[in-house]
């Protein structure tokens, strides 16, 4: 090696641990603005019967960061993003073995209930420790990994949609497909949630990053003033759907809307949205 | 026990439940069950019709019982229970009927039915309640006990009888085939800022539909 940058040495077992940490904490405690947004809503809710339900759901958080109980019982699929610094070289451990161990003791020792099969058709049965985590990782420049652990419940994962809509059907059609998506998950998606939006990309970028929306501060407005614009719209309409609180009616069925764009081809125009429901648990730490 | 009218409207239930209990729970009430109800969610539910299809016993009698679609976490040392919220129960739809069949007469879960179990729940008696999605904490503070009673190898999705106090739920479709999610949303819709597709007619439907 000439012009020798330093690599740094991280242990596997320093991942383990980080990863194992943060699906201990998030599946108690809510991020600090899930608590801002659902008190917010709880403010702005016209209906009795949805500040009802916010209250509920205000209690659950509290209850819920005791430490006794988890949040929600559908501990989630663990998706888990790391920004890898090119700088930064692993040792002791497959990075992967070591993200996997520990969702593995992080799900065991925290008392999270497995929810995955490692066979979607011909045997579904249970793995019991949540693994194996579905991971996304990017190189990105320096010397750190970031590491942002979701539990991504199924009941609002399993109302996600995606299509290739036609470029001429433009912001209107984009628009559209996301407030048919926000009508038709209805009570599934456990509302009021956040709503995940990727446009552009190739078929299966379009889908991540609509869950990448989801990993931002929820409420934190896209930087591009056009995509800000654009999420206000969408969190207005969405509101205009009426479902609000576990879709008992109301005027806050959504905390928030947010979308990221990315490049795309001449002739088309992919679009995804990812809905998250009201137990938002996600966290990250930089090693 | 008959159903027990609280002061503020809410029912107050106990299983296992009557025709004449069923009769009285209608769209939009607010419901406390208390007794003993069975868990069981999708891979039960599987296994279970697999069962009847070969003419064996369900692991318990469904006559007047309660089912609760759940699927808890690992009770913590000195716990009854972990936490134990409702799941989806659209993904129960296509083995709802046969347990109907066999005179269930309670279900609890969270999100809507489709129109053939709606069907069905009227045809049965039957009724389709709502507990908060979500909410998992809060529920396990009102269950009493729980024990395994078939599938344990099915970890979190095996069968349980589960004793509920004052668990907090609203119905949503009833023996009339009334569906509350269709009543709820309807008043609040704000057609003007929506594309046409996404309108629902106005009503008169007054809203504001009870407390939970």
């Amino acid at each position: 090696m000439s012009a020798m940058t330093s690599v740094r040495e991280i242990d596997a077992s320093e991942i383990t641990r980080v990863v194992r940490e943060l699906c201990m904490e998030i599946c108690y405690t809510v991020p600090e603005e899930m608590v801002t947004l659902v008190k917010r809503a709880r403010e702005r809710e016209e209906s009795a019967l949805g500040r009802q339900v916010l209250d509920l759901l205000i209690r659950n958080q509290e209850l819920a960061a005791e430490g006794e109980y988890p949040y929600c019982q559908d501990t989630g699929y663990t998706v888990i993003f790391m920004d890898i610094g090119q700088d930064v070289h692993v040792s002791g451990a497959d990075l992967y073995d070591a993200v996997n161990e520990g969702v593995r003791t992080g799900y065991t020792d925290g008392y999270l209930r497995g929810s995955i099969v490692l066979d979607p058709l011909f045997n579904r049965r249970n793995t019991g420790d949540n693994t194996p985590a579905f991971i996304h990782t990017r190189i990105v420049a320096g010397d750190q990994i970031r590491i942002q652990v979701d539990a991504k419940g199924a009941g609002s994962e399993n109302m996600g949609k995606h299509a290739m809509l036609k470029p001429a059907a433009g912001i209107e059609g984009v628009k559209h497909f996301v407030l048919q998506a926000v009508a038709e998950s209805g009570p599934n998606a456990c509302p009021p949630g956040i709503i995940g939006v990727g446009v552009g990309g190739d078929f299966e970028m379009s889908a991540v990053i609509a869950k990448r929306a989801l990993m931002r501060k929820v409420g934190q407005p896209n930087p591009d003033p056009q995509i800000a614009e654009l999420e206000a719209e969408l969190y207005e309409k969405c509101n205009a759907l009426g479902l609000g609180p576990e879709a008992l009616g109301g005027t806050q069925t959504v905390l928030a809307v947010h979308v990221e764009t990315m490049a795309t081809h001449i002739a088309s125009l992919p679009v995804a949205v990812n809905i998250e429901c009201h137990a938002h648990r996600t966290g990250a730490r930089v090693i | 026990m008959p159903v027990e009218v609280l002061e503020d409207g809410r029912k107050r239930i106990r299983a296992p439940l009557s025709d004449a209990d069923v009769l009285q729970l209608l769209a939009g009430d607010v419901v406390l069950v208390n007794g003993t109800v069975y868990a069981a969610r999708d891979a039960a539910h599987k296994v279970m019709i697999e069962m009847l299809d070969r003419g064996e016993e369900l692991p318990f009698d469904p006559t007047g019982q309660i089912v609760y679609y759940v699927g808890p976490t690992p009770e913590r040392p000195g716990n009854i229970i972990g936490s134990a919220g409702p799941t989806t129960a659209s993904r129960m739809d296509s083995y709802t009927p046969r347990l109907l069949e066999l005179g269930l007469k309670g279900i609890v879960g969270k999100g809507g039915r489709g129109p053939a179990v709606r069907e069905e729940l009227k045809k049965h008696t039957a009724v389709y309640m709502a507990a908060l999605g979500g909410g998992g904490a809060l529920a396990a503070l009102q269950v009493r006990s729980q024990k395994i009673i078939a599938f344990e190898e099915l970890g979190t999705e095996a069968v349980r009888t589960i004793e509920l106090e004052d668990f907090p739920v609203w119905v949503v479709n009833d023996h009339t085939g009334r569906d509350f999610y269709t009543d709820t949303v309807r008043p609040w819709r704000k057609n003007e800022l929506l594309p046409e597709d996404l309108q629902i007619p106005v009503d008169t439907y007054n809203g504001d539909g009870g407390g939970m």
